[in-house]
């Protein structure tokens, strides 16, 4: 392992760590307001600082990070899961029902990707639980970022349908679901890992675009998107700096999974 | 030539085919949206039960799906694209009056993009120093690791043109692929013994570079035009641009289903639009090669 991919691996630990131990940490929570502290800068008991309706900024941006790295890997899974699906057994079947496949994923694929996420957004109520919001954006995330892995596995499934050890294992008398679970799928996984690894920063950014936007978790639950929102009522950089310790840490969290990512793009290749 | 006129046509299919599938989906969707059964005038008080039963008679023939559907479709075709429910404005009046600011900032974004991608791409091709490879890869995964939102917020911050922030979105992905492309082009055999015959930098890559790269560099921006198109909405949204991207926020918080299908159609024909007529000016180039 390169120094870089060491260095990104501590990162991420530490991150999660950080914001695993959040309720020890931050025991008053994210939702409780210092009324006589609203928008205070950085002191000893708000490391940084409390933002406009008085609640702890750091508490905040733990509490947040907790919800943005444990429910962007399970929105990956969910499309990872569902590109297997969908591209993985129409790469296997061939025929007709890739070409199927592969005009619905590049129908998806010709959408651009905030359009159709507002659109889908959209379509849910936005006058919801704080907590179904959450489910409701993470949810969507992983329904609907299947395709460019779908269309990767589809093509990886569809030369090993043609490959000699299932042509072979074919001739021995071995076929369908056997000659699937046990040949096909098997030899899938590496793309598949990839493309789950692929997706969580993909998502996490996805999650603070639509937060930034008011379509994504809603207060008084923190995650990376709603903690940027603050950004919007800037004047200028150097007025409050400690605002930008959210964008900083989601650049360093996206960093570390893209030096992580880069061996696992050569896997997908 | 008989082959490009099939690749025309497959390309016009699917253009249809999106076209009728996508207005089958919006009619689904805004036929089974929350509110769609529901007409505000009931509520009016000065009108009487006859009225209202007139009312909801005149709706009652949209309750069939496919009947619904067949009158969207036909409505869309003379160009009548429905009513926004959250502006209270005809659509196509909406699209028409906000689609000069979108084009000409997806334009000007997408132009400062590819300048910027091709001026440090060739660059890199072209020094092959590895400080300055780090440095460029460096600035761009940067870019890439924020936000669009939060670029278009701080466009705003520092008082930067929308295009600019369209362009700092889009560049990052545009750089990867041609740096890659460029960098493989530049390292084929024949390449190499042309610079080492002496051959002149720039009939190099007019010559042997570009033919070998532009059809994969078209194939990249015709994807761009559909990371810019998505782009818009954070940038004319947080940047106040009355432009499509703002209009399709708005309708977004306003759950404004029929507008908001209606733009997402739109922008999926225009990105369509975009990637079978990169698809066909590389098929031309990749001909003239062979």
């Amino acid at each position: 392992m390169s120094l870089g991919r060491k260095l990104a691996c501590g990162i991420l630990a530490l991150v999660l760590c950080a914001s695993a131990a959040a309720n020890w940490l931050a025991p008053a929570g994210y939702a409780r307001q210092y009324r006589e502290a609203t928008d205070a800068p950085p002191s000893r008991t708000h490391w940084l600082g409390t933002d406009e309706l008085g609640r702890d900024r750091f508490a905040r941006v733990l509490y947040g990070t907790r919800i943005s790295l444990l429910l962007a890997p399970a929105a990956a899974l969910l499309s990872t899961f569902m590109a297997a699906l969908i591209g993985g057994l129409a790469g296997y079947l061939g025929g007709a029902w890739a070409r199927l496949a592969m005009a619905v994923t590049d129908l998806f694929l010709s959408l651009p990707w905030l359009f159709l996420l507002i659109t889908a957004r959209a379509l849910m109520p936005l006058n919801v639980s704080p907590l179904v919001s959450v489910e409701v954006t993470f949810l969507l995330l992983g329904l609907l970022g299947w395709t460019a892995a779908a269309r990767v596995l589809c093509m990886a499934a569809g030369s090993l349908r043609s490959s000699d050890f299932v042509r072979q294992a074919r001739a021995a008398g071995i076929s369908g679901q056997r000659l699937f679970w046990v040949h096909v799928a098997p030899n899938l996984k590496p793309v598949l890992y990839a493309q789950f690894w692929i997706s969580i920063p993909v998502f996490i950014l996805s999650e603070a675009n639509l937060g930034i936007l008011g379509l994504g978790v809603a207060e008084p639950m923190p995650s990376w998107g709603s903690l940027l929102k603050e950004l919007e009522g800037l004047v200028s950089v150097g007025e409050e700096p400690w605002k930008f310790v959210p964008l900083i840490l989601l650049i360093v969290v996206v960093t570390s999974f893209q030096f992580l990512l880069s061996k696992q793009e050569e896997v997908a290749a | 030539m008989r082959s490009l006129g099939w690749k025309i046509t497959g390309h016009a299919l699917a253009l249809v085919a999106t076209l009728l599938l996508g207005g089958f989906l919006s009619a689904t969707l805004v036929r089974l949206a929350p509110g769609f059964d529901t007409d505000e005038r009931e509520l009016d008080p000065h009108l009487n039960a006859q009225s209202v039963q007139a009312l909801r008679e005149a709706r009652r023939q949209d309750h069939n799906i496919f009947h619904f559907y067949f009158s969207y479709m036909k409505r869309a075709a003379h160009g009548e694209l429905g009513t926004s429910l959250a502006l209270g404005q005809p659509v196509r009046r909406l699209l028409r009056d906000r689609a000069p600011l979108t084009l000409r900032l997806l334009g000007m974004g997408l132009g400062l993009a590819w300048l910027l991608t091709l001026t440090l791409a060739l660059s890199a091709a072209w020094l092959r120093l590895s400080v300055y490879d780090t440095l460029t890869t460096v600035v761009s995964g940067t870019f890439l690791c924020l936000p669009a939102a939060v670029l278009a917020l701080l466009s705003v911050l520092w008082n930067v043109p929308g295009a600019l922030a369209i362009a700092l979105i889009v560049f990052p992905h545009t750089y990867r692929y041609s740096r890659n492309l460029l960098v493989k082009a530049y390292s084929r055999p024949h390449i190499i013994t042309a610079r080492a015959k002496g051959l002149g930098e720039g009939r190099i890559l007019f010559w042997h570079v570009v033919p070998v790269v532009t059809p994969q560099l078209l194939a990249v921006a015709g994807v761009s035009v559909s990371m810019a198109a998505g782009a818009a909405i954070p940038v004319e949204a947080l940047c106040g641009l009355a432009g499509i991207g703002q209009l399709a926020w708005q309708a977004a918080l306003g759950r404004d289903l029929p507008l908001l299908v209606n733009i997402t159609v739109l922008v999926t024909l225009v990105t369509l639009l975009a990637n079978s007529g990169a698809d066909v000016i590389g098929y031309v180039v990749r001909g003239r090669e062979a």
